[in-house]
């Protein structure tokens, strides 16, 4: 792809407008179509265009192997410790209902957590997948 | 009969058993997954198919509208779309991890590879 | 009155024609050999029922299967074309009467159970009777979220949904300890 100018100029103008769109799908997703697992896959697309027209080992020093593999396992983590949190302020596991002063803002807030969560893993999984097959065919035969 | 409002089930059926054959008439694994997504997204089509609703739509609250869609259905499919990728894609890596082991992707040729070796 | 006729009528319309589109789609993928092609194909194929999903009010889910099927899994699978092969070797063994048989039969007897089936779009229809209502009148007051499917997917159903993303988690990690690279190849 170095000899492909377009595609690289192209590539570059559109990951800020990629990475914004795939924000506002995570957090208008209770207003409009949209959500956490749509926008985790959008989030990850953009890398993989990154990685497709500039490279795996360019993409890799963006998103480091290390810090993608703690960031799937946190989104799991912020979504089951909300559960925990909800067992432990008095409801029960997964009870959005106490986590703020009346039940209605709980819920919301409880919504945003977790889809926050379900976003973060879904997009380091895809990034994560799509270098491990990409960077195969580079240290391979 | 009611053509019109069983045509949705039928093609779903079609897709099905398309989807079906590819997977148990051919030998190449990546054929199979492919076929096994053909089946997948025939699934996905009966549970929306199952939730409309005739003059509804789509099911985001919105002021003036009285008639919405069925949304579980929807959450159910949702989910179960990103959860397919996530299974294709391990699929893909044991077919990439049998290539390498075998050398090839027919099932025919990996049975017989087999069968010498015994 | 007139007009929401004709409307309904284009609804169905269009239904009908993206439906035989995915068929002919499907018997393509069947028949070709070129596997490049039928990875193709099998995107365009998500891109279709992506638009099927919206004539049918399923907006989140053609989102999802738009950005899913057509873009993360076609990449995928064009990603293991590179690193297999893009040829299907068919032999004329490998095509037995028996498969079709079975498929004959099995599509046959859903064919029968599809006969009482409610029509589609039917509001009257069993599945619309039971908790969908209560999501819909409720939801939204309930959770302060408009977007119902977004308020069941992580309320209402929230363990279901974080069983999904446990599969996801794990299938990441099986797809890291497959092919990762902390795994050598022992046979050069």
């Amino acid at each position: 792809m170095r000899r492909h100018l377009v595609l690289r100029v192209t590539t570059k103008l559109l990951m800020p407008f990629i990475l914004l769109f795939a924000l506002y799908v995570q957090f208008h997703g209770d207003f409009g179509p949209g959500g956490g697992f749509q926008a985790g896959v959008i989030f990850g697309a953009g890398f993989i265009l990154y990685a497709l027209v500039y490279g795996v080992e360019n993409a890799r020093q963006v998103a480091p192997d290390p810090v993608i593999r703690v960031i799937i396992a946190a989104g799991l983590l912020l979504y089951v410790g909300v559960g925990f949190a909800g067992l432990f302020l008095g409801g029960k596991f997964l009870d959005y209902n106490v986590l703020a002063s009346d039940p209605v803002s709980g819920q919301h807030l409880g919504i945003l957590l977790v889809e926050f969560g379900v976003g973060t893993t879904v997009a380091a999984t895809m990034i994560t997948i799509f270098f491990t097959f990409a960077g195969r065919g580079q240290d391979g035969s | 009969m009611d053509v019109p409002g069983l045509f949705n089930y039928w093609i779903v059926i079609v897709l099905m058993m398309t989807g079906f054959y590819v997977v148990i008439s051919r030998g190449n694994l990546i054929k199979k997954i492919v076929g096994l997504n053909i089946f997948q997204t025939s699934v996905f089509i009966l549970y929306i198919s199952m939730g409309k609703i005739i003059g509804g739509t789509a099911p985001i609250v919105a002021p003036g509208v009285t008639v919405y869609s069925n949304p579980l259905p929807h959450v159910l499919i949702l989910t179960a779309i990103v959860v397919g990728v996530a299974t294709t894609a391990l699929g893909l890596a044991l077919i990439v991890r049998i290539k390498e082991a075998f050398g090839t992707v027919e099932e025919s040729e990996i049975l017989q590879q087999r069968d010498d070796d015994a | 009155m007139a007009r929401q006729e004709g409307g309904r009528v284009i609804e169905i319309v269009v239904d009908i024609v993206l439906l035989s589109f995915l068929a002919v789609m499907a018997v393509g993928i069947l028949r070709l050999h070129n596997l490049f092609a039928v990875v193709m194909l099998s995107g365009i194929y998500s891109l279709i029922s992506a638009s099927l999903f919206v004539t049918m009010d399923a907006v989140d889910v053609a989102f999802t299967e738009a950005a899913v099927g057509g873009g993360i899994s076609t990449v995928l699978m064009l990603g293991t074309l590179a690193l297999t092969t893009d040829r299907e070797n068919l032999r004329v063994a490998d095509l037995q009467i028996l498969p079709l048989i079975v498929v004959l039969i099995t599509g046959a007897a859903l064919i029968y159970g599809t006969l009482d089936m409610p029509s589609y779009g039917d509001p009257q229809a069993p599945v619309h009777q039971h908790v969908a209502d209560r999501y819909i009148a409720e939801g939204p007051t309930a959770t302060g979220v408009p977007n119902i499917v977004t308020a069941v997917l992580a309320s209402y159903r929230g363990y279901d949904t974080m069983g999904e993303l446990t599969v996801i988690f794990t299938a990441g990690i099986g797809v890291m300890l497959l092919l990762g690279a902390g795994t050598r190849r022992r046979k050069g």
